[in-house]
């Protein structure tokens, strides 16, 4: 009876570590290259255009086969099925087809026994092309109406009397950079082809079931033909979303022309090449708002640059939208969209998907105001707040219920103390002449749920064998997240059985069919939903049973801390199992689940795209040299809102490294291209993710502590993959804010993002330019 | 023929091509997939292993980029990889910590981070931050911000327990004995050769009977032509274990380095002399690449960009070059002729780097400008060396990297310092004059403008530190 009184160990709620942890350390973990390979096994390498915008004269692949050891090599033209692989809509053929639309596009396939002998054949390839005008930069897509999608555009009161009656206006523009996602391991797929002309897929995605579709598309089968298999990546961050797909096709079409066993694994520069990233950004703001900075009305342009292709772009685009107010209510706001076309790689789903870039708009606009008016920046900030009774709908008319932010805000201003921090950097400043520090608090609200609606569904599939050992299987994906260890958790507190009795298997289509991909923070949200629907499904039958096989009640039959107690008796769980088992009861059941309340409607541009909204706020404080414009992170306080945590350990992991993933975002990443349209910053020395030494000399992560979400999620917990990647907003704020104090803050330096060393000098060149100009006209005053 | 230990097990190899790199011998040859690859490029340090080698008595652990390693130069040394921590089943305490502290989510670059936190704890005396952060500096992770990361290599450093390397430590020393090279060796397969001669005078004949020969030091630049140029190297003479190029000598007046000694082991030395060339070594790329690179390589690349030359001509260093049996001595600055040209000869090679001795007034100090504080290459690089007599300039080098095709001195600006009062109104026409001097660039790393702003910046910056060495006005520096 002592046993049973005893709380489980490894429920939920519990700092259990990730599944794979032990796996991890030892290299036992087994990612796609790790995979035994096969006598026969083919790999493959694409040969890339070296073109922005092109049409194909001739594409001879004769010389390729000169080259010992090659297999195949293929065009577009011996693609057996269709050739595009668009996500949502066509624009991404599998091998350029008559033209190519950026440098690093896929032109021919080869296959060969190694990846160097089928690298060097793809090479002596001969392409001739003739050249077309390229659109290389934003601004000019913008101008010219050149876009992969059709705008949108959401609009509340009227923005333009709103402007013409505030008190205060300014208007700016802005560009915003993008992000290469830099997940370790690089794209790959592997595949093997079956009996039935399908094919068996092991793939790094977070999307198998589109894998599963486009796979089926490209060589022309039914998708119950094809079964992807998916057992962790090494990072995704939305890379691998619907960017996965190219390998895997790729490899499925050379193992269906073969009948070989082909494998595709991007070498780094080419991942960098060849994959989009987080949509580089163009904005132009023309904001009203009062003495106090409180916004009366915003006309807010955001141009993303897609790329050459719509890819996800639609949704991309939209999020950003609905987070241009982030916890903001924006007074009359026309917010516009426009999904721009450039002759780039695609652009794709980025961790926060949109909503950082809309977020890091408003926030410089908040700077803008603050030092217009020589105010402190968190004092506009909350100014601007969401109300809880009033000013509490969003311009795309979503009510923002359980508002926390300005609670939020409080107790993080207090408890990194920063009034007193802020005065002590005051003094800081004048004391030194070359070293200046800053600081900045930001906020984040993030909307859950993926806003194309249908694909806020999950399944599960959960068995139970006879000696009490359970599998749970579901359709998220492992990419680091602690999602399977997560699910698993709200399994084994169901069950009342401890986590080692449950294995997770690989995500596979042939468990959990149609499913959607593992992104806009959802995964554990909805699979950890429909796996505990399919557990509760199992348990409802093994009470139902036990009421019947004891003659009790069935409020008698009580699962506790691996045992199941009835009445005075108690049984180990594994024992219940069995007499189930006997008594031909069941013991495997799927588990299904979608997310109520949300609905939004294009054509009128409201709704309520999200279940909920999850918070946070970050106060940084940065050191900026300003003969340099190198920079330090000093110290950085962050308090995030994950409901009640389903592991601590697990959300901590997320916000510190979301944190610095955006943090890195805004600083020292800086994607640059050539004139002629190629990346310059193609591998990990010329694109620096931060290292150690970047992370915050003083870091301090709380979470929300005794907060439920106060809608019905997985044990009323909040997603926490994307949101905290808006706290390091935070730092680019305080590198604005030590440049500002050059001009004794009365000059915003609004930096470009990321604010690289050098962007930084030349705010500080700015603000001691715009001093000079400013003491030239009180002299002559 | 090689031999080496993989872990504890003795291995030879006998017909394998020396093009083929540590990582790829691991994954492809044995199947040892524990090892990752993230960049082959030496940037990401998911491929880090760890190296023992024998000084002594003792063995001395470093860490690496296996993608960057050619196999032949394992030959008498242990090789450790991320499968040969574990014992008897147990997690090594460094993997332990990882798990403990949460120290993984995706996984792909934990074994690499455990390799060097493993070298931490086997070099290291206890915790201590900055040198975490230094053995770390080189291992990317994408998914953490690293705080679990840092908290598991404390408490592996804190527990530092007895492991089965320090238990079979006298078994390992004699098999390492064993295994010394006593003569030349040769690895050679597909077509390929690589010579690992032992003493001078070998490799000086090997270079010359070969002249077409690529010489193989560190292996940190030579090797992205194989990995990421996808180029064969027919011929390699692999210097490292040449023991006369790995010596370190002080003399009254000046410090001979041997050209194949590593930048880990330049450290103490130059660091003692310098102070400030233990700021610019500690951004010196990474641990991995600092262990493997030597500064006789960072100079015969000829890279504008190299962070080594700028302090290295600024100090008046001079070098010996070797061809066969002759010898001449020149000055650095006379090096470096054209990007990626030097003076240097068929078949001549680096044989040591001469520093002066610090004077008594030692106004030496130098400047790195990158995005990335930690393992990034220069925008620019600058040192500054000057001698004062009576607050007048009585001499000054100067010189930049990242300002020229090659890493120069800065003429004009020197002219413009030399013989004048060192006061704001020469400092101001000594900035100027850097415009005679250089018209730099512009690429990913920096624009022309940032950077002749910046080669300006620091000369009036190096004149503050100079005037007012008790403030700090480095953002490194500040604490």
């Amino acid at each position: 009876m002592a046993l049973v009184r005893q709380d489980l160990k490894t429920g939920v709620g519990r700092k259990i570590p990730h599944e794979s942890a032990g796996k991890h350390v030892s290299g036992e973990a087994v990612y796609i290259d790790d995979r035994l390979e096969f006598p026969n096994q083919l790999h493959v390498y694409a040969r890339l255009s070296d073109r922005p915008h092109a049409r194909i004269l001739k594409i001879d692949t004769a010389p390729c086969y000169e080259i010992p050891g090659v297999r195949i090599a293929i065009t577009s033209k011996d693609v057996p099925g269709q050739l595009d692989i668009g996500a949502v809509v066509p624009g991404d053929p599998l091998l350029a087809d008559g033209k190519v639309e950026y440098v690093g596009q896929p032109v021919i396939a080869v296959a060969a026994n190694s990846l160097e002998t089928a690298r060097k054949a793809a090479m002596a390839a001969v392409i001739e092309y003739e050249d077309l005008e390229p659109v290389l930069c934003v601004e000019e897509a913008l101008k010219k109406k050149h876009f992969v999608l059709d705008s949108h555009q959401h609009k509340r009161g009227d923005s333009a009397k709103a402007l013409a009656s505030a008190p205060h206006r300014l208007q700016g523009s802005l560009h915003i950079g993008g992000q290469e996602h830099f997940y370790l391991e690089t794209q790959i797929s592997s595949v093997i082809p079956t009996e039935d002309d399908g094919m068996i897929v092991y793939t790094s995605s977070q999307n198998p079931t589109e894998i599963q579709k486009l796979v089926a598309e490209v060589i022309d089968v039914p998708m119950h033909k094809v079964m992807v298999d998916m057992r962790r990546m090494g990072g995704g961050f939305g890379g691998k979303e619907t960017q996965a797909a190219g390998p895997a096709c790729m490899a499925a079409v050379i193992a269906r022309l073969t009948g070989q066993p082909t494998k595709m694994r991007l070498p780094r520069v080419d991942d960098m090449t060849i994959t989009g990233k987080r949509h580089p950004f163009y904005v132009e703001y023309d904001v009203g708002f009062d003495d106090d900075g409180r916004l009366h009305g915003i006309d807010l342009t955001l141009a993303g640059n897609c790329g050459y292709s719509p890819d996800l772009s639609g949704s991309i685009v939209d999020r950003a939208m609905f987070h241009a107010d982030n916890a903001y209510y924006l007074g009359d706001a026309t917010v516009t969209g426009y999904r721009c076309k450039t002759n780039t790689a695609s652009n794709t789903a980025y961790r926060g998907f949109g909503g950082p870039q809309g977020m890091v708009a408003i926030e410089s606009i908040m700077d803008h105001i603050a030092r217009t008016l020589g105010r402190d920046p968190l004092d506009v900030r909350k100014h601007n707040y969401y109300g809880t009774e009033d000013r509490n709908v969003t311009h795309y008319y979503q009510t923002v219920e359980d508002n926390q932010i300005a609670e939020l805000t409080a107790e993080l201003e207090a408890s990194s103390e920063y009034q007193r921090r802020r005065r002590e950097i005051a003094e800081f400043n004048r004391q030194s002449p070359i070293l200046k520090k800053g600081i900045a608090m930001t906020p984040v609200k993030f909307g859950i749920s993926f806003t194309a609606t249908f694909l806020n569904q999950a399944g599960a599939l959960v068995h139970i064998y006879t000696d009490g050992s359970i599998h749970l299987n579901h359709g998220g994906t492992e990419m680091g997240q602690g999602l399977n260890t997560k699910v698993a958790q709200v399994v084994a507190e169901e069950f009342q059985v401890d986590i080692d009795r449950i294995q997770v298997t690989a995500t596979n289509t042939d468990k959990v069919p149609n499913t959607s991909p593992t992104a806009a923070s959802s995964g554990a949200d909805l699979n950890g939903k429909a796996a505990q629907n399919a557990a509760i499904t199992i348990r409802n039958r093994l009470v139902a049973f036990a009421a019947r096989h004891f003659d009790v009640t069935e409020e008698d039959v009580e699962f506790r801390n691996n045992h199941v107690r009835v009445r005075e008796q108690v049984l180990p769980f594994e024992e219940l199992i069995q007499l189930a088992y006997f008594n031909q009861v069941s013991l495997s059941s799927t588990g299904f689940y979608r997310t109520p309340k949300i609905f939004y409607d294009h054509e009128k541009a409201r709704g309520r795209p999200f279940y909920y909204f999850a918070y946070g706020a970050a106060c940084s404080e940065v050191l900026v040299d300003t003969l340099t414009g190198e920079y330090r992170m000093l110290r950085t306080d962050i308090l995030h809102d994950v409901g009640a945590s389903l592991n601590p350990a697990i959300d901590i992991g997320q916000v510190e490294g979301a944190f610095v993933q955006g943090m890195g975002w805004l600083t020292m990443e800086e994607l640059v291209w050539n004139q002629q349209g190629r990346l310059a910053t193609n591998g990990p020395a010329s694109y620096k993710i931060p290292a150690v030494a970047d992370m915050p000399a003083d870091f301090r992560v709380q979470l929300v502590e005794n907060r439920k979400n106060k809608e019905d999620t997985i044990f009323n917990s909040k997603a926490v993959g994307e949101p905290p990647f808006m706290l390091g907003i935070a730092t680019w704020c305080a590198l604005q804010d030590a440049v500002a104090s050059v001009g004794d803050y009365r000059f915003a330096p609004l930096l470009d993002a990321p604010a690289t060393p050098e962007r930084v000098l030349w705010g500080v060149e700015k603000i001691k330019q715009a001093m000079a100009r400013d003491a030239v006209v009180e002299t002559v005053d | 023929m090689i031999r080496f230990l993989l872990n504890q097990e003795l291995r030879v190899e006998q017909d394998l091509d020396p093009n083929v790199t540590v990582l790829n011998y691991l994954r492809e040859h044995l199947g040892k997939t524990g090892t990752k690859e993230g960049c082959a490029s030496g940037d990401c340090g998911a491929c880090t292993v760890v190296v023992g080698e024998l000084e002594g008595d003792r063995i001395r652990y470093r860490t690496l980029n296996s993608c960057l390693t050619f196999v032949a130069s394992l030959n008498g040394k242990q090789l450790i990889t991320v499968e040969g921590l574990k014992d008897n089943g147990q997690l090594h305490s460094v993997q332990q910590a990882m798990v403990d502290c949460h120290g993984s989510q995706c996984g792909f670059c934990t074994p690499g981070f455990v390799m060097s936190m493993f070298a931490l704890q086997k070099n290291g005396t206890g915790y201590d931050k900055a040198a975490t952060e230094e053995a770390l500096a080189g291992n990317l992770c994408r998914c953490t911000g690293y705080r679990p990361i840092i908290d598991a290599a404390e408490q592996s450093c804190k527990a530092g327990s007895q492991d089965q390397f320090d238990r079979q430590h006298e078994a390992t020393l004699a098999q390492l004995r064993k295994i010394q090279p006593d003569a030349t060796c040769e690895l050679n397969g597909a077509d390929n050769r690589s010579f690992t001669p032992l003493t001078v005078a070998d490799l000086a004949e090997l270079y010359v009977t070969h002249p077409d020969a690529r010489l193989l030091a560190g292996g940190t630049d030579l090797a992205l032509e194989v990995t990421q140029m996808h180029k064969r190297l027919p011929v390699m003479i692999y210097v490292g274990n040449v023991a006369e190029l790995k010596t370190v000598d002080t003399f009254d007046d000046r410090i001979e380095i041997g050209a194949a000694v590593p930048l880990t082991d330049c450290y103490d030395v130059l660091s003692r002399e310098y102070p400030d060339f233990a700021d610019l070594l500690h951004r010196f790329a990474s641990l991995q690449i600092r262990n493997q690179g030597t500064l006789g390589g960072n100079i015969g690349n000829a890279s504008p960009i190299g962070d080594s030359p700028p302090a290295l001509l600024a100090l008046g260093a001079n070098i010996v070059l070797r061809q066969g049996n002759s010898s001449r001595t020149i000055a650095l600055e006379d090096y470096f002729v054209d990007y990626r040209v030097t003076v240097q000869q068929e078949s001549e090679f680096i044989e040591k780097i001469i520093v002066p001795r610090a004077p008594t007034e030692n106004n030496f100090r130098v400047y790195k400008i990158s995005k990335r504080l930690d393992d990034d290459i220069s925008a620019v690089c600058g040192a500054f060396n000057l001698q004062l007599e009576d607050g007048t300039v009585t001499d000054a080098r100067i010189a930049f990297g990242g300002m020229a095709a090659i890493p120069k001195r800065a003429r004009h600006c020197e002219q413009a310092l030399l013989g004048k009062p060192w006061d704001d109104e020469t400092l101001e026409t000594a900035v100027r004059a850097l415009a005679e001097d250089f018209a730099p660039i512009s690429d990913f790393r920096a624009s022309k403008e940032y950077r002749l702003l910046i080669a300006g910046n620091l000369l009036r910056k190096y004149k503050m530190e100079l005037s007012a060495p008790e403030q700090a006005i480095r953002v490194t520096a500040h604490v």
